[in-house]
């Protein structure tokens, strides 16, 4: 589903990533760990070419994507994003927030739209919602509209980049429970994260970051009791 | 002889008439000193003021099409394609860095040349004004683009939306609501600075008063009302848009 090799990505002289390569299968939730600036969202980022890698390939579903003659557009339609400050447009209401995709890109009836865009506001619990402008949500109801927006492309990735680091922590809960139902219906996943109760609970494996590389792949059951590197040991010294 | 006279002021060029002003100005000084008697131009007040109609109707004109005109630079000046954006900064240093009357005088004198065909002194002094304006607010709406955060880009273009829906749909929304106050502020200076296209003859408020003047030989009086009527109107469009811009903030 998603393969990248010899994956690398520099700022100037900075190396941030360098040469991760590794494989996510279709259905795998994945939780991506790691120090804070090791290169957690720059690895996700280049995932969709938000970032374009320095070095290396990413695939998605064996299309080279970092190739020119690959349509970027058409590879992010497939691959939903989730970022930590919402990035809701201010400007539309909750419902046309999320039904802006299908019927700008996917050029899909809005009626059709419509019925899509508040069934998943229904299931993300903001049906009462669909009307309002996102300037009159809390942080979590915000981050919930982000989800069904990129969820209403009906993308087979979705990729979540600290999504509950920007919440009040009694939002957290609400948020997470969107995701761990997303997470049952066998889409795949891939998450930065600082809730390691949830990476445990709802990944099944884990990617710990450290310096560019990936220092650990393991499920989180194993990671988290006998973690093999030294940096890791550490890591979860100061954040369990 | 006076009705000669006032036949060759009114026939007259432009600069006549200042002119002449100004040569008669000691002469009426030395008669009388200021003694403002505004009765003397009360016929002609209907005409000063339809003069109104016309700065509006020139003003608003030009700020449409400057406004147009600038978001099409504005795109330029932000655009990867670096042709484009030298385009748009040298069309900018252009019109800033020459004065606007001789942009007036030059636009409308030398396109009869260039093209053979004349213009009229409304429409030259239209597309100065919209060039002009276009050079001022591209600027503005630039700044006003890369205010737009970040990552409403970056949301859009994970949903795949195409770089002109993005810009229109996503981020000039955005942006133009963010620089509202300044291109309100931006036509209110167009408004004033609509009196330079009386050089070219435009008929419009600063013209007709220079008529009146010329004609019944009388400055203070012309001038000073169509002081008042550019006040009346500067302060009214200020007070509209502060309210105006208050209810936005409000609806926030
Ligand atoms: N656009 C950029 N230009 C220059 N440097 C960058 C850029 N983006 C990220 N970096 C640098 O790359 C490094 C990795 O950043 P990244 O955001 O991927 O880290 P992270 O693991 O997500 O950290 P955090 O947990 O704080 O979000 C950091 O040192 C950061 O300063
Ligand atoms: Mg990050």
């Amino acid at each position: 589903m998603i393969r990248t090799e010899f994956l690398s990505k520099s700022f100037g002289k900075l190396n941030v990533l360098k040469d991760i390569s590794t494989e996510v299968k279709q259905g795998e939730v994945v939780a991506i760990i790691g120090p804070s600036g090791c290169g957690k969202s720059t690895f996700l980022r280049c995932l969709n070419l938000l970032e374009m890698p320095t070095r290396g390939r990413v695939y998605i579903n064996d299309v080279d994507i970092t190739s020119p003659k690959t349509d970027v557009r058409k590879v992010r339609q497939n691959m939903g994003m989730v970022f930590q400050h919402f990035n809701l447009f201010p400007h539309k209401t909750v419902l046309d927030n999320v039904i802006y995709g299908p019927t700008k890109v996917k050029e899909i009836p809005k009626g059709e739209a419509e019925e899509l865009g508040l069934k998943l506001l229904a299931q993300v619990g903001l049906s009462d919602k669909a009307g309002v402008y996102p300037s009159r949500l809390s942080g979590g109801q915000k981050q919930r509209v982000a989800i069904a927006r990129s969820m209403a492309m009906q993308p087979q990735v979705m990729l979540f980049d600290e999504p509950t680091s920007a919440l009040d922590p009694e939002m957290v809960k609400e948020v997470l429970d969107v995701m761990k139902g997303l997470a049952s219906t066998g889409i795949t996943m891939m998450i930065v994260t600082h809730e390691m109760g949830f990476a445990r609970e709802v990944a099944n494996r884990v990617l710990f970051l450290d310096s560019g590389g990936i220092a650990e792949d393991a499920p989180p059951d194993i990671f988290f009791s006998t973690p093999k590197s030294d940096r890791a040991c550490q890591f979860l010294e100061k954040v369990l | 002889m006076e009705v000669n006279l006032f036949e060759a002021i009114l026939n007259s060029p432009p600069g006549f008439v200042q002119a002449f002003a100004q040569a008669s100005m000691p002469t009426l000084g030395q008669t009388g000193g200021i003694n403002l008697d505004f009765s003397k131009i009360a016929p002609d007040v209907p005409y000063i003021l339809s003069g109104v109609w016309e700065t509006l109707r020139f003003t608003l004109t030009s700020a449409i099409f400057g406004f147009a005109l600038g978001t099409v630079l504005a795109i330029f000046k932000i655009s990867e394609i670096k042709p484009l954006k030298w385009f748009a900064d040298f069309y900018t240093s252009i019109f800033r860095g020459t004065p606007l009357i001789l942009q007036i005088v030059l636009i409308y004198y030398a396109t009869p040349q260039l093209t053979g065909f004349a213009i009229s002194a409304f429409i030259a002094g239209v597309i100065t004004f919209s060039l002009n304006s276009a050079a001022y607010t591209s600027e503005t709406i630039r700044g006003g683009i890369a205010a737009v955060d970040r990552g409403q880009r970056e949301a859009s273009l994970t949903l795949g939306v195409k770089y002109p829906l993005m810009m229109w749909d996503i981020i000039l929304p955005q942006a133009f609501k963010n620089i509202l106050p300044s291109l309100v502020n931006e036509s209110i200076a167009l408004l004033k600075d609509s009196s330079l296209v009386s050089v070219i003859g435009v008929e419009e408020l600063m013209r007709r008063s220079q008529i009146i003047a010329g004609q019944k030989f009388i400055f203070f009086e012309p001038y000073i009302f169509v002081g008042a009527v550019y006040y009346v109107m500067i302060m009214g469009l200020t007070w509209f848009a502060e309210r105006f811009e208050r209810r936005m903030r409000l609806s926030d």
